[in-house]
Formats: C-alpha cells, sequence, structure tokens
C-alpha cells in the first residue's frame, strides 16, 4: 500500500472526493434556482395558487440541497491553501483574485437574499420578493461564471506570464476571457439546467406513476413536468452542440487530453480518414489499444465534419510519459458515459415532446407508458452521472499538470505529513458518505410527501405593499 | 508607484480585518446560538432558536469564505503558510461547519430531532473551538523560513496559550450569542439567556484577562510591541475601555434592557480585534512576514479592490436590508407559518 504515505497521491485523492461530492449540490442551486424564478414570475403575473405551491414545494428540496452545497463548498476553497499552498503561491495573483471575486459577487448575493428568498414570502413586499428569487439564482449563476473561469484559466492559461515560480497577470481580461472560458460556462450553465429540470420531470414522473394519488396531485405534476420539458426543449440540444464545442476546443488546445478521451495511440496525418473507436481497451503500458470497436472513416466526420483530417492530430506515443495524462481507460469511458447520456436525454426528450403532441400529455398518458415514466426517473441519476464524468475529462484529462503545460500537479502539492492529509481524507470519505445517505433519505421524504396543496398564498400584494392600487382583481 | 507599494498592501490588509471581523461578529452569534442550543430545556424553545438564524445563518457564514478568498488574491503566501501550518485545526472548523449546517437542513425535516440537535450544537463548539486556536497559534507566532514558508512542527496548534485562546473564543461567543438572543426572544427564553450572557460576560471577561498576561511570555516580538513607547498608549487605553465597556454590560443586563447588551457585546469584540490588530500590523504571517513581502503584485491588489471594493457597500447594504426585513422578535413556532 505505497499510496498510503505518498502525500501528493492523498491530497489529489481528497481534492478528487471532496470535489466530486461537491459538484452534487451546486447543480440544484443554480439551475433549480432559474426554474423558481420562472414559477414565482408565472404567480405575480396570474395570481393562480398554483405556481405559489409549485414555488414553495421545489423550494423544500431547494433549501435542503442549498444547505449541503455551503458546507461542502468550504473544503474546497481552503484546501488550495492547506494542500496546496505551492500552487496558491505560484497563481495567487489571478486565481485567488477569482476567488475573491466570486465570494463577493456570488456567494454573498446568494446568500444574502436566500433567507427572504425562502421565510420572507409574508414580511416583504411580493416585487422585493421576487427580486430576492432573482438575485439568488443571479448569484448562483454568476458563481458559474468564476469557478468555470478560473477552471478554464487553470487549462488554457492567458493574459500573463510565468517567471520565477509566480504567474504574472499583464491583461486581466484577458486571463478572465480565457480561450476555454465562454464554451465551458456555457456547457456548465447548461449542464446546470438540464440536470435540475431532469430532477423535476424525475420526480413529476415518479409522482404520476402513482396510482393512489389524487387528482390534484396529478395536476400539480403533469404541469411541473410540461414546463420542466419545455425547459429541456430548448437546453438539451444545445447541451449536445455546446458539448461539441467544448470537444473542438480541446482538440485545438490539449492534443494529450484529445488523445486520451479518444483512445487515439498514434499519429493520424492530414488528409487520412482514421476510424472512429467506440468501446476499447486501452493499454498503457504497451501503448496500444488492447482491442476496440471501431467505425471505419468516422473519426473526421466526428471532428471536423468532413471525410479526411485537414490537419495532423497526434496520438499519445508521440509525447514523453512524464507529458501526458495516464487512467487513459477512465478518460476514455468517462467522456462516453457522459457524451451518451447527453444525447440519450435529447432523445428521451424528442420522444416524449411527441408524444405530447400527438395524444396528450396528462397522469393517463404516463400510467399507460409506465416505461416513459421510469425512462424519466433514470434519467436525474444519468443527468449528475454525466456531469461529473464531465469534470473527470476535464481535470484528470488535464494532467500530468495543474495549470497546462506551467505547473506541474507533482510541484503544485504541499509537503505534509501523509498522516495527516490521510487522517483528513478519511474523515471526509466517511463524513461524505454519511451525508449523502442522510440526504438522500430526508430528499425522498420531501418527495414521497408532496406539496401541500392547501397552502394559501400571502395575503394580496396589494395589502402587504400597504398601497391602495389592488382594482385589477379578477 | 512607491507609494502604492505601501498603500495597496495596508488597504487590502484592512479590508481584510473588515472581513475577518464581520465573521467573527455576525457567525460569532450564530455559533454562540449553536451553543446555547444545547442547553434549550425543550424543544419549541429550541425551535425558537434555529428559527432566529434561519435566514441568516447562511450569509453570515459566507463572510468567511469572502475572506479566505480575499486572503488567496491579496496574500498568496500567507495563504499557503498559515492554512498549511494550521491543517489540523482548519480541518476541523470545516468539521465543525459541516456538521452544523446540514444538522440545521436535517433537522427541519426529521421526525426525531435529538441527534440532529446534538449535532448542530456539538458542530457549532467544535467550529468555535478550532477558530480559537488558529487565532491563538497565528498571534503566538508561525516559524517560516527567509522565503515565507512554513517550518514548524504539524502539532504547532497544540499548546496550553491556543487553547487559552480557543475557550475565551467560546465564551465569547456564548456572550454575543446571548445578548442577540435578549434581542430576538421574550419571556423564559429571555430570562434564561439574561443569566447565560452575565455568566459568558464574566468567564470572557476572565480569559481576556489571563490572554493578555500571558501574552508577553508568549511571544517576544508581541511583548515588544505592547511595552514599544510608541504604541503604549494605545495598549492603555483600549483595556480601560473595555473595562468600561464591561461595566456598561452588566448594568444593561440588569436593567433589562434589550438592544444594549449586543450592542455593548459587539463594541467589545471591535475593541478586542482592534487591539489583536495593532500587535501584529503589519504582519501577515507574524512574527516576522509583513504584508510588504506577502502581498500579490500590486496590479493584482488595485485589479482585486476596483471589484470588491465597489461591491463592499452593495453587501453590507442588502445585509442589513435582510436583518431589518426579519426585525423584532422570532415569532412562536405555533404562529410561524
Amino acid at each position: 500500500m505505497n499510496w498510503l504515505d505518498n502525500t501528493l497521491v492523498l491530497s489529489r485523492l481528497q481534492f478528487a472526493l471532496t470535489a466530486i461530492f461537491h459538484m452534487l449540490w451546486p447543480v440544484l442551486s443554480t439551475g433549480l434556482a432559474i426554474f423558481l424564478v420562472v414559477l414565482e414570475g408565472f404567480w405575480l403575473r396570474t395570481h393562480n395558487p398554483l405556481y405559489y405551491r409549485q414555488a414553495r414545494f421545489w423550494a423544500r428540496l431547494y433549501v435542503l440541497n442549498f444547505g449541503i452545497g455551503v458546507a461542502s463548498g468550504l473544503p474546497m476553497e481552503f484546501q488550495f491553501g492547506t494542500n496546496w499552498a505551492p500552487l496558491s503561491e505560484f497563481v495567487g495573483d489571478f486565481f485567488g483574485s477569482v476567488l475573491g471575486f466570486e465570494g463577493a459577487m456570488a456567494f454573498m448575493l446568494e446568500a444574502g437574499f436566500l433567507g427572504i428568498m425562502l421565510f420572507g414570502w409574508n414580511r416583504v413586499p411580493p416585487a422585493i420578493h421576487f427580486l430576492a428569487t432573482v438575485m439568488v439564482a443571479f448569484g448562483a449563476n454568476l458563481s458559474v461564471f468564476w469557478i468555470l473561469s478560473a477552471n478554464s484559466w487553470l487549462q488554457t492559461p492567458a493574459g500573463g506570464s510565468f517567471s520565477e515560480g509566480h504567474f504574472h497577470v499583464q491583461n486581466y481580461f484577458a486571463a478572465i476571457n480565457n480561450p476555454f472560458m465562454v464554451r465551458s460556462v456555457l456547457h456548465m450553465s447548461l449542464a446546470t439546467v438540464e440536470t435540475s429540470m431532469l430532477v423535476v420531470a424525475a420526480v413529476s414522473c415518479w409522482w404520476l406513476l402513482r396510482r393512489q394519488a389524487e387528482a390534484a396531485m396529478r395536476a400539480f405534476f403533469a404541469f411541473s413536468l410540461k414546463l420542466a420539458l419545455v425547459i429541456l426543449l430548448v437546453v438539451a440540444p444545445l447541451q449536445v452542440l455546446a458539448g461539441h464545442e467544448s470537444a473542438l476546443q480541446v482538440a485545438e488546445h490539449q492534443p494529450t487530453k484529445l488523445a486520451a478521451i479518444e483512445g487515439l495511440w498514434s499519429n493520424e496525418p492530414a488528409g487520412s480518414s482514421p476510424a472512429w473507436t467506440v468501446l476499447a481497451a486501452p493499454d498503457e503500458d504497451a501503448g496500444r489499444n488492447r482491442w476496440s470497436l471501431a467505425v471505419p472513416g468516422g473519426f473526421s466526420w466526428i471532428l471536423e465534419g468532413r471525410s479526411s483530417l485537414s490537419h495532423e492530430v497526434r496520438g499519445l506515443n508521440s509525447w514523453p510519459a512524464d507529458q501526458r495524462p495516464r487512467m487513459v481507460g477512465l478518460l476514455f469511458y468517462s467522456f462516453r458515459l457522459m457524451a451518451g447520456i447527453g444525447i440519450a436525454i435529447t432523445l428521451l426528450m424528442a420522444l416524449t415532446v411527441l408524444l405530447w403532441w400527438s395524444r396528450g400529455l396528462s397522469a393517463e398518458t404516463m400510467l399507460a407508458l409506465p416505461w416513459l415514466g421510469w425512462a424519466w426517473i433514470l434519467s436525474a441519476p444519468a443527468g449528475y452521472l454525466a456531469i461529473e464524468a464531465g469534470w473527470v475529462v476535464r481535470c484528470v484529462g488535464r494532467q500530468p499538470w495543474t495549470v497546462y503545460g506551467q505547473l506541474r500537479t507533482s510541484d503544485a502539492a504541499s509537503q505534509l505529513p501523509a498522516a495527516e492529509v490521510l487522517a483528513s481524507l478519511s474523515t471526509f470519505a466517511v463524513l461524505y458518505a454519511v451525508l449523502l445517505g442522510c440526504a438522500l433519505w430526508f430528499g425522498s421524504r420531501i418527495i414521497r410527501r408532496g406539496p401541500d396543496l392547501s397552502l394559501m398564498p400571502p395575503a394580496e400584494p396589494g395589502h402587504a405593499a400597504g398601497a391602495a392600487t389592488n382594482t385589477a382583481l379578477p | 508607484m512607491d507609494f502604492l507599494d505601501i498603500f495597496m498592501p495596508a488597504v487590502w490588509f484592512v479590508i481584510l480585518a473588515l472581513f475577518l471581523l464581520l465573521y467573527v461578529i455576525l457567525d460569532g452569534f450564530d455559533l454562540g446560538v449553536g451553543i446555547l442550543s444545547l442547553t434549550s430545556p425543550t424543544e419549541s424553545q429550541r425551535s425558537i432558536l434555529m428559527t432566529s438564524l434561519g435566514n441568516v445563518w447562511d450569509a453570515n457564514e459566507t463572510w468567511l469564505v469572502l475572506m479566505g478568498g480575499a486572503l488567496f488574491g491579496a496574500f498568496p503566501l500567507a495563504y499557503g503558510t498559515i492554512l498549511k501550518a494550521l491543517y489540523g485545526p482548519i480541518y476541523l472548523m470545516i468539521l465543525g461547519l459541516i456538521l452544523r449546517a446540514v444538522a440545521f437542513e436535517f433537522r427541519e425535516n426529521a421526525e426525531r430531532k435529538r441527534p440532529w440537535n446534538l449535532m448542530f450544537g456539538l458542530g457549532s463548539v467544535l467550529a468555535a473551538a478550532a477558530q480559537g486556536v488558529c487565532l491563538g497559534t497565528v498571534l503566538a507566532g508561525i516559524p517560516t523560513d527567509s522565503q515565507g514558508h512554513f517550518t514548524g512542527s504539524p502539532w504547532i496548534w497544540c499548546n496550553w496559550s491556543s487553547l487559552l485562546v480557543a475557550l475565551t473564543l467560546i465564551q465569547g461567543y456564548v456572550l454575543i450569542g446571548s445578548t442577540y438572543l435578549i434581542l430576538k426572544t421574550t419571556g423564559e427564553l429571555q430570562r434564561l439567556h439574561r443569566r447565560t450572557a452575565r455568566l459568558a460576560a464574566a468567564t470572557t471577561l476572565a480569559g481576556a484577562l489571563l490572554i493578555t498576561l500571558a501574552t508577553p511570555f508568549v511571544s517576544s516580538t508581541l511583548k515588544e510591541r505592547i511595552f514599544d513607547p510608541q504604541f503604549l498608549p494605545v495598549f492603555v487605553v483600549l483595556p480601560l475601555a473595555g473595562i468600561a465597556l464591561i461595566v456598561q454590560l452588566f448594568r444593561s443586563l440588569s436593567l433589562k434592557q434589550e438592544v444594549w447588551p449586543l450592542v455593548y457585546t459587539v463594541l467589545l469584540f471591535i475593541l478586542s480585534f482592534a487591539g489583536l490588530g495593532l500587535m501584529v500590523f503589519p504582519a501577515i504571517i507574524p512574527p516576522s512576514v509583513t504584508i510588504f513581502e506577502a502581498h500579490a503584485s500590486v496590479s493584482s491588489l488595485v485589479f482585486m479592490l476596483t471589484f470588491i471594493g465597489v461591491l463592499i457597500p452593495i453587501m453590507l447594504f442588502y445585509n442589513i436590508y435582510n436583518y431589518v426585513a426579519f426585525s423584532g422578535k422570532v415569532p412562536h413556532p405555533a404562529e410561524a407559518e
């Protein structure tokens, strides 16, 4: 058990574990927040209590999720100091500033308005409450922007120069707007909205499949399913496109990562039409795939949309072993898992929308087609899986670099006693396993209990504001 | 340029101090109420304590996140060195904060509330204690090489002076939590927390006196600073002002005032904080590495200031609005919606 006393390995494991666990929560905090804005907007326009009850029900899942997200975010930030002190010093000028901006612009905005959004229905005028909900959503999405900008900078550092063990920023806007930024932010934002809508659809379908559910409940969840579908109709195809664009930027800026996710070992010259490998057993020691299943001539179609490559694509063997990522199999299959789920969900969405169009979408249609409901229920965990797989591709594929091409991961880690890291790592492992179990348990309780359909909306908006303008009542 | 080299790090030292002060006051009462929740006689009374935190605990904790990010950006060397030196207590603090945050959310949804109550209270104690240990260790000094990198033992934080600071900080948090609850509650709960406030004020005072007496023996740098003729007037005036505030605090508790105990406690926190700040300034990694050696490039500091500086008043505005929107007594659980 050599790795047990290897600080670098333990620190990497700890970062991976805490990042993978943390990533589960911001998904709903950002995506579902937008859904809550839409619902509250409907409520303010129509004063139909259905929308109010929708907002209150989904907010209950939201808050359970939010608390764990805040708490599990703390080790993410502090780890840069505790376990990656050389990195902090190396990139502090830029990376640290960006984390500072995120705190001041995004986290505080979210947290400062969350209390009003959750508990302020009877305490502030409806317009202010709506503003609070919008600010929570805006803050959450701003944090996606800053985190993805910072992470993109690690992938494609820009806007300055490296010397004497430091990154010196010359142009902050070039560093923030580094080559990976725009498409990565887009890809992640779409991912949070898409997966959140999958959660809404899954919960709705679970209720629609319950034969003993009363009619009012069914109407409630038929509505949320339709709203989620409408949003998915836009988001899911866009996400496939954004994913493809992200792969293209990897091809352009990180050839080692591209070679790993495609299981490509030897160079493919310009003008050739190599096969596209669907499945394979990569063998790193031998520098080849032990076996593979491939579509002849498919690679250039996927990469460039044409029958032959316009320029050379390098294979993994063309780099020395210490300049390309390891764990090729993990990268190869994580990428396929993510892309496969993205496409499968788009197809499921298209199929359901067609059904909706041809025979209407109600609790009866769902009951008649239980497999469809179950496909949606399974799509929620699939969405999370795709997000985690995407991050594995992104960060394991960047290895052996922490700052691509500039700072090796082995040079970025603090020299700490291995026992110390092992202690914190194992605490997190146990704690997070328990927390995940509890969160799923309490989440499923909220879902099983369902919405409170007798919940009355707060006093008429006009009264709460103390104004005499409530003349337009229906 | 020379002016900026001195001015910008000093500005960021002040901003960081502001974030830390806001954190210590706001999450201080938050953690204090968490510790006090262990003593709540009934579940409905405990619910009132939890409700008094419901809308603010997130934002209060975010000041810590903000302080961390700003320290990382403005003084990257200090961020790496201090956090590496404090590996143990930092993770204990994170553990405590995670436990209390999730216990808060799980408790809302649980039928059996006891385990979550315990977890919330003990998480609060752990976080407060770990913060005290961090503070004590940093004040006593972190050994570094000429590059400013940590050279001490991983157990550097394990000593009696850090323990003393930790115990005192817990008392301080209980004090500010009690005075917050005096403001937010009525009847029996208010009477209970007048008693805990009086008790905590006495124990905090004792802790503060012990720390003051011990300081010259713990760190020679701090000793020099305290007896430095330039600073001596300040270090004479600060404790006198502190004693005056303590007297006022006890008086306002006896007069059964509702707002003033919290005000005096906050002033006491500000006073102690100013004293500690003056003892270490301009060191950012006490005793030897100053803000002028550890700062990020001046252009970085200017850039960060343009963004974060503008946001500070905005953040303060909506945070204050949040408190105003929920001002007044916490409603009884039965009356709350």
